[in-house]
């Protein structure tokens, strides 16, 4: 990539950093703005727009590690590691073209791959950032191992732009493996989460499993022998490799149904083997059953679009069983006759409503975040419609008091003066 | 000034005596010369220090009421698990209080479900895959101390191993801590799922050698026992050319569970110490091992073993079983006890460089120990790109400790010159203070000593370790130019 860097952006940065520190005005700060949805509102006085701080600073690939400006878009350097055959091992959501790097680092999220690989946490190898002081300042490196002063590159990952202002990045790249494949069975969700926490006890090359429908979807990589060998051991129906991709792309980039339209969308993050019962009506399981999507219905009528996408499956009325009661499930009973779509991305566009003992009247934020909490994780209200109030302590499960002092000290440490946007993470 | 904390005026409080006998039994409180000698060093036996006094509580409520004392009478307080670190982060401070962890001890619970331990910080690494083994899981990283050192020390400095290459580090490895805040509260950070809610207090926790809390238990991720693991030794007749052989396997899309190189004079210390079998005329070795899926790992041999005789591998071996494979780490593990046979003393320096440097840094540091006049021999974690370059030194000779660390700061320098850094795994602690200031700016060290006054605003744990004052890094660098330029230009110097 010769692309020339424009040498000014990072000091226009810096610029209007201190200019706001000066007038005290507080800043948002946005890249390509597409997870924009995802945190607390914030209050600020003006935007700060870092996807104009774009470029790829060095990327050897036998480093496995690549340094990129803040602003690059996401798609961009996808292209650029997938021309040496590699790729950023914890395949991170983008929610839109615009995704940039900086965007991606702080709001933390990673793709199907997380249990399997990393996190864009434990990938991240340091950092140039900028303070609400306006001290440009590098933590961590380029190397694999580095622990000189404190881990403040990790720091920042998920920080949700609350401490300071990435400049620039620095992440561990892996190679892509040489083949996949994707098997599919049907399974009930209890049978779905045996078997994925069975298999995560086996040393498999398994890079994503989901659960969704009635459906256990399983990705694995490597060699041909490993393949086929792998597939001899999990057993269930291979997809056809484009179709696969772009169900793995559908349930990254929650393109489903069901994550849009007037619901709220919970993630629950919970240990694995948490019991199906523990966390009922989740309508999405993810990680090895470590993430769960529960959406709460909030009495409005299903869009249309849902329900015409239900239409074109039939196993996922054959998961709501007798309970159902809503009119989107009796729809899609009555439309079912098709039969097909098993493993099909069609299949698994549409989640049909969920019975179960979460009400289709809404959640309470204090019931979901109670069952996370019992299983021993936690819960955020990842996405709410505009019309869906939001619980009055935020969308990310409350913090211990010690730990909600160390925040605000943290907040403090890095930004004094509050600029940086006030009530993203917490108040 | 090298050998010492940072300074701090000494204030000694030796009413915390009285007061800690009232918490904990006589035989957990030791305050005599005797009884704290054992306690004077951590593993980098240079440094020395008696604390005023050693603590061994027992259960996390002593721990807290500890901190609640000392955080009272302001006195400091420095946590030790085994005292295997090798940068003096265990070094006590003379009036200080030496909070060790060696009674917490106990593996709390096992989770074969969720793959999960739950482990007390006393509890020595390797004990931990030992508890597990019978559930085909075990815990990854693997420092060579591990037969030693503590869980608790190992999430303090992020330990490495020989397996981090494949499988990550202390910070990849663990899910949640147990902590006992400078205030005596108890808290969490990170949790049982795969996140948890709030910035990443589990990932700062890691690595920060004792500054910023007491951790009084330890929630380990297992993996599964890979179904096969095999091992490769090829011999070189350059150390560049083993150099450029490590970037040719990672560039070729092959992540090996380890890939460990040793240079000449290591090869000899090792094999006449265990006899690994070990080519002794060979300017260097690499050691590859690749486990997981039988199918995969077939494969991945078979193109290992031609990537390594293309970079000009003078042989290669494949370990016929298992019993070869061990007995090709078994020289890797035991080097430096190995080389500790063949020298009066060492000096481990810990660096990492970008991997395509590793033959000009070892060229670079063959010359620098030249001119030294002090042997180096390397023996290191090659695919991480993390040196280990031993110094071969007599500390009864007078001069020859400083030379060997004068000779240690060069090649630290060189590490950062090269873009790298001046430790890998083994911490900052007391050792790399003034490196710090040749790897960071006044703005960044001011910005650690913020985080640092975020958890333990007065100064009490561990103080004077892992970061330096820009006090200290003044002076450092009015004796220490480096490309002409001076790192703190903005302070006054004297
Ligand atoms: C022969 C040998 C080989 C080694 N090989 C490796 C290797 O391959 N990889 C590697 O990474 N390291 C290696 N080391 C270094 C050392 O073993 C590690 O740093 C280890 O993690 C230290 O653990 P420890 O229990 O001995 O900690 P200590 O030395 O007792 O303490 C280390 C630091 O941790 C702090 N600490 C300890 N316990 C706690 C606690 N409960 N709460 C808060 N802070 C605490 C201490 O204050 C200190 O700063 C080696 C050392 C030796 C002697
Ligand atoms: C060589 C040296 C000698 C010092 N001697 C004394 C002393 O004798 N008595 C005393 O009370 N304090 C002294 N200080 C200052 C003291 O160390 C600072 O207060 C300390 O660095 C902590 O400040 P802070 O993080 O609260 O800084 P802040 O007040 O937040 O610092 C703001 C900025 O100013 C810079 N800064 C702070 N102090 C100084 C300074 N003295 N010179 C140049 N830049 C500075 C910091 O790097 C930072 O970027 C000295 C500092 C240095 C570097």
């Amino acid at each position: 990539m010769a692309e020339q860097l424009d040498a000014n952006t990072e000091q226009a940065i810096v610029e209007q950093v201190t200019a706001s520190r000066s007038a005290g005005t507080a800043l948002t700060i946005h890249g390509g703005k597409t997870k924009a949805f995802y945190g607390n509102p914030v209050s600020a006085d003006a935007e700060l727009d870092c996807s104009i701080h774009r470029g790829v600073m060095a990327y050897e690939p036998t480093e496995l590690a690549i340094t990129v400006r803040a602003g690059t878009p996401l798609a961009e350097v996808e292209a650029l590691l997938a021309e040496q055959g590699q790729e950023f091992p914890f395949e991170p959501p983008h929610f839109g073209d615009q995704a940039t790097i900086g965007g991606m680092v702080a709001a933390g999220l990673s793709g199907p791959r997380r249990p399997y690989a990393a996190s864009v946490r434990d990938a991240v190898l340091g950092v140039r950032v900028l303070n609400g002081k306006g001290e440009v300042m590098d933590f961590g490196g380029r190397v694999m191992k580095n622990v000189a002063g404190y881990d403040l590159s990790r720091l920042m990952v998920g920080s949700l732009g609350v401490l300071g202002v990435l400049l620039e990045v620095s992440i561990k790249v892996m190679p892509r493996p040489l083949g996949r494949i994707t098997l599919v069975q049907e399974q009930d969700q209890p049978s779905a989460l045996a078997l994925m926490q069975r298999w995560a006890g086996q040393a498999l090359p398994i890079t994503g499993t989901a659960w969704l429908n009635g459906w256990l979807y399983v990705r694995v990589a490597g060699s041909e022998e490993a393949l086929s060998e792998t597939q001899r051991i999990l057993g269930g129906t291979p997809m056809a490799n484009q179709e696969a991709d772009a169900f793995w792309t559908a349930i990254r980039e929650q393109q489903l149904d069901c994550f849009v339209g007037e619901r709220a969308l919970w993630r629950v993050s919970v240990p694995p083997a948490t019991a199906a019962d523990a966390i009922p009506g989740a309508d999405l399981i993810e990680w090895g059953g470590a993430l769960r999507w529960l959406r709460s219905e909030v009495g409005t009528a299903v869009d249309a679009d849902h329900a015409s996408t239900v239409g074109a499956i039939s196993d996922a009325g054959a998961r709501i069983g007798s309970e159902s009661e809503s009119e989107s499930e009796s729809e899609s009973e009555s439309e079912a006759g098709a039969g097909a779509g098993r493993g099909t991305v069609s299949s698994a566009r549409a989640c049909v409503a969920t019975g179960g003992d979460v009400g289709a009247d809404g959640v309470s934020a204090e019931a979901v975040r109670a069952l996370a909490a019992a299983a021993g994780g936690h819960a955020t209200l990842f996405r709410a419609a505009a019309s869906i109030p939001l619980p009055s302590d935020g969308v990310f499960a409350p913090l211990s008091p010690v730990a909600l002092r160390l925040h605000q000290n943290l907040k403090q440490a890095f930004d004094p003066d509050g600029l940086f946007n006030p009530g993203r993470l917490y108040q | 000034m090298s050998r010492i904390p940072d300074e701090r005026p000494l204030n000694p409080k030796p009413e915390v005596i009285t007061e800690l006998r009232r918490l904990l039994p006589a035989a957990s409180v030791l305050a005599t010369e005797a009884e704290l000698a054992p306690y004077e060093c951590d593993g980098l036996s240079a440094f020395q220090q008696r604390p005023l006094v050693v603590a061994l509580p027992e259960t996390v409520e002593q721990v807290q009421q500890i901190m609640r004392l000392c955080h009272r009478l302001e006195v400091p307080v420095v946590a030790r698990g085994a005292g295997t670190g090798l940068s003096g982060g265990a070094l006590p401070l003379a009036d200080g209080v030496l909070l060790s962890l060696a009674k917490f001890n106990r593996i709390i619970d096992i989770d074969p479900a969720n793959r999960s331990a739950k482990v007390q910080p006393g509890v020595r690494n390797l004990a931990i895959s030992e508890a597990v083994a019978s559930h085909g899981l075990y815990y990854a990283p693997d420092p060579s101390s591990q037969i030693a050192c503590s869980i608790g020390g190992n999430v303090a400095e992020n330990s490495g191993g020989v397996h981090c290459l494949k499988y990550g580090l202390t910070v990849h490895n663990i899910l949640k801590l147990k902590l006992v805040s400078v205030e005596g509260e108890l808290f969490e950070v990170g949790s049982e799922a795969l996140d948890s809610p709030g910035l990443d207090l589990l990932a700062l926790m890691t690595g920060s050698e004792g500054m910023l809390g007491i951790i009084v238990e330890v929630t380990v991720k297992l993996l599964p026992k890979p179904e096969r693991a095999q091992a490769l030794l090829a011999s070189f007749d350059s150390v560049e050319r083993a150099g450029a052989a490590v970037a040719e396997i990672i560039g070729a899309g092959i992540i090996p569970a380890g890939l460990e190189m040793m240079d000449n004079p290591a090869i000899r210390a090792a094999e006449a110490f265990v006899h690994a079998d070990y080519p002794v005329d060979a300017a260097a070795i690499l050691i590859c091992e690749l486990d997981g899926f039988n199918a995969e790992v077939s494969v991945d041999v078979m193109r290992v073993r031609k990537l390594l005789l293309d970079a000009g591998a003078t042989d290669v071996r494949t370990a016929a079983d298992d019993a070869e494979r061990l007995r090709f780490w078994k020289g890797r593990k035991a080097a430096f006890p190995a080389v500790g046979r063949i020298s009066p003393d060492y000096y481990c320096m810990d660096g990492t460089i970008p991997r395509r440097q590793l033959g000009p840094v070892l060229n670079r540091i063959a010359e620098l120990s030249a001119e030294s006049g002090l042997a180096v021999a390397n023996v290191f974690h090659a695919g991480d790109g993390n040196l280990h370059p031993l110094i071969l030194y007599d500390a009864n000779n007078p001069g020859e400790l400083e030379k060997a660390e004068e000779l240690g700061g060069a090649i630290l320098e060189l590490c950062v010159a090269v873009g790298g850094t001046v430790t890998g795994e083994h911490g900052v602690g007391v050792e790399k203070l003034n490196q710090m200031c040749v790897q960071f700016n006044s703005a960044e060290l001011t910005q650690m000593h913020a985080v640092k006054a975020a958890f333990d605003p007065k100064g009490l744990l561990n103080p004077g370790k892992a970061v330096p004052t820009l006090h200290r890094c003044a002076e450092f660098g009015a004796m220490h130019v480096h490309h002409g330029e001076l790192k703190f230009p903005e302070l006054p110097r004297f």
